[in-house]
């Protein structure tokens, strides 16, 4: 992920904004993190995952990431908390837990 | 050759936008709807104009199709009236915020109910904050000339913001004028092709309205609010430049008759043509009288106003519109406002009247301005007069 600080708009003046508020570096979204207001977050258990990728098809966030073992991963930094992937798991391998205050 | 030529200022509009050779045309045909995309519909279908012209289900889809359109760098024009114009009305925040250049002209018409599409400036006011550049036209001549001023106003690399030309709903965009048409080759020198500096472009992709956090959300808007400030001295800049081509000069704040008279008369769109008849008459009888025709209606030429109204002591404001529960004419709260911390200033009077497709006279102006003399001499608790109502409007205050 992003290592170096991102700018965000408070390190913006009125001066520096693009005209129309264009941002002019297309999909820079991989670079913010999109997830932070997230109140759950889900739990893949690799004991019950049977690899079959429903959860990683059905997020609207592409937030779940294959793994080359052919298990999935969680990218937190822009998962909004949804719970969809918890939902459509025929396993019932992915839990939903509360996320605690930082 | 330029020639002369009858035209209502709908086909004087169309005609100056197949003259700036528009790109895209997107508009909702029908009722409250003007001649004007009648005139384009024709223009295109008969090869005389090379554009794409969109006939779309709404006024709301007209402008969201005219912020694509400009958002890949078309020239792009749309009309509306009355209704329509607010129909289309969120979608006009995001034209301006987004930096589109689209020219639209608005017939001014009244809002229902009851149901009215008569002339009135209820839809330009309910339009005032939407960021658009907004100029008012006396005559079809001026619906004409400022159609090709908004192409090159909103337009200019350091603008690039919408354009409204508004002109008075069946007053203008249904009665029949002498209109001159300039030679093509110089409107094309007056208007080169536009060439939209942030254009949408495959090998250069960006995100066009995105959203804004609180955090970055009020610098946007101040930004474009500079922006429309900032955009002003282009307009005088451009009025200026088509005074050098065309020879029809054209001012933000136009002072007609006696430079500091001590009663003004302010008016905008066609009515001015009336009041300058009835200053006439004033004049004639040796009285002290002018009339302001506002122009420019945003950005609001405030230094310019201050400027037409040194000396005078008396301005005599007139509304065609009701700012409903407001302090007074929506015009005439805006001129108060702009006055209130000058130290020398004239009195201001309100009036409201010319709703709803009611004629103004010459006699009715000569009411207003003898009415207004008086009423800014004794004092009034009213916060506007009337005039041409049946039954007395008082008690304004509350």
């Amino acid at each position: 992920m992003a290592e170096k600080r991102l700018k965000t708009g408070s390190d913006f003046t009125w001066r520096d904004m693009e005209v129309g508020n264009i941002i002019t570096e297309a999909g820079n979204a991989v670079l913010r993190k999109t997830g932070d207001w997230r109140s759950e977050r889900p739990i893949i258990d690799r004991e019950k995952c049977n690899k079959c990728g429903l959860c990683w098809l059905y997020c609207p966030d592409a937030a779940i990431e294959p793994l080359n073992d052919g298990y999935y991963e969680t990218d937190l930094f822009h998962c909004k908390g949804c719970g969809i992937c918890a939902k459509v798991c025929p396993k019932e391998a992915i839990t939903m837990i509360e996320e605690e205050e930082k | 050759m330029s020639k002369r030529v009858g035209l209502e200022a709908s086909h004087a509009a169309a005609e100056a936008a197949r003259m700036a050779d528009v790109d895209v045309v997107a508009a909702y045909p029908i009722t409250p709807q003007t001649h004007i995309p009648e005139r384009l519909a024709e223009m295109v279908a008969d090869g005389e104009l090379n554009a794409a012209y969109i006939p779309v289900d709404s006024e709301h889809s007209a402008m969201s199709t005219c912020l694509g359109a400009a958002a890949v760098g078309a020239r792009t024009f749309t009309a509306t009236a009355g209704p329509g114009l607010e129909y289309m009305h969120n979608v006009l925040y995001v034209a301006s915020s987004m930096r589109l250049p689209v020219v639209m002209t608005v017939a001014n018409r009244a809002l229902s109910a009851p149901l009215s599409i008569w002339g009135d400036h209820s839809d330009a006011m309910g339009s005032r904050d939407t960021g658009w550049i907004q100029i008012f036209c006396q005559n079809s001549q001026e619906a004409f000339d400022m159609t090709l001023c908004a192409f090159r106003v909103g337009e200019d690399p350091g603008v690039l913001l919408p354009v409204m030309v508004h002109f008075d709903g069946f007053h203008l965009t249904h009665v029949t004028e002498p209109v001159i048409l300039p030679e093509q080759e110089k409107v094309d020198r007056f208007l080169p092709k536009f060439h939209y500096p942030f254009a949408l472009d495959p090998d250069k992709p960006m995100s066009l309205g995105a959203f804004a956090p609180p955090d970055i959300y009020p610098e946007a808007k101040i930004a474009q609010e500079v922006a429309l400030r900032k955009s002003k001295a282009v307009v005088i800049q451009e009025f200026d430049e088509f005074g050098d081509t065309f020879d029809r000069y054209y001012y933000p704040v136009e002072l007609y008759g006696m430079q500091g008279a001590k009663t003004l008369l302010l008016t905008m769109g066609s009515f001015s043509e009336t009041a300058k008849i009835a200053i006439d008459t004033k004049k004639n009888k040796g009285e002290s009288i002018g009339l302001i025709n506002l122009r420019l209606w945003r950005p609001f030429p405030v230094e310019e106003l201050l400027q037409a109204v040194k000396n005078t002591e008396i301005l005599v404001v007139f509304d065609r519109c009701i700012s409903f529960g407001g302090p007074g004419g929506p015009v005439s709260s805006e001129i108060r406002s702009a006055l209130y911390n000058e130290k020398e200033k004239p009195k201001v009077v309100s009036f409201i009247g010319g709703l709803g497709g009611r004629d103004m006279s010459v006699k009715d102006f000569e009411y207003v301005i003898d009415q207004g003399r008086k009423i800014a001499e004794k004092g009034s608790n009213e916060l506007f007069e009337t005039v041409g109502i049946r039954g007395e409007v008082t008690g304004t205050r509350g």
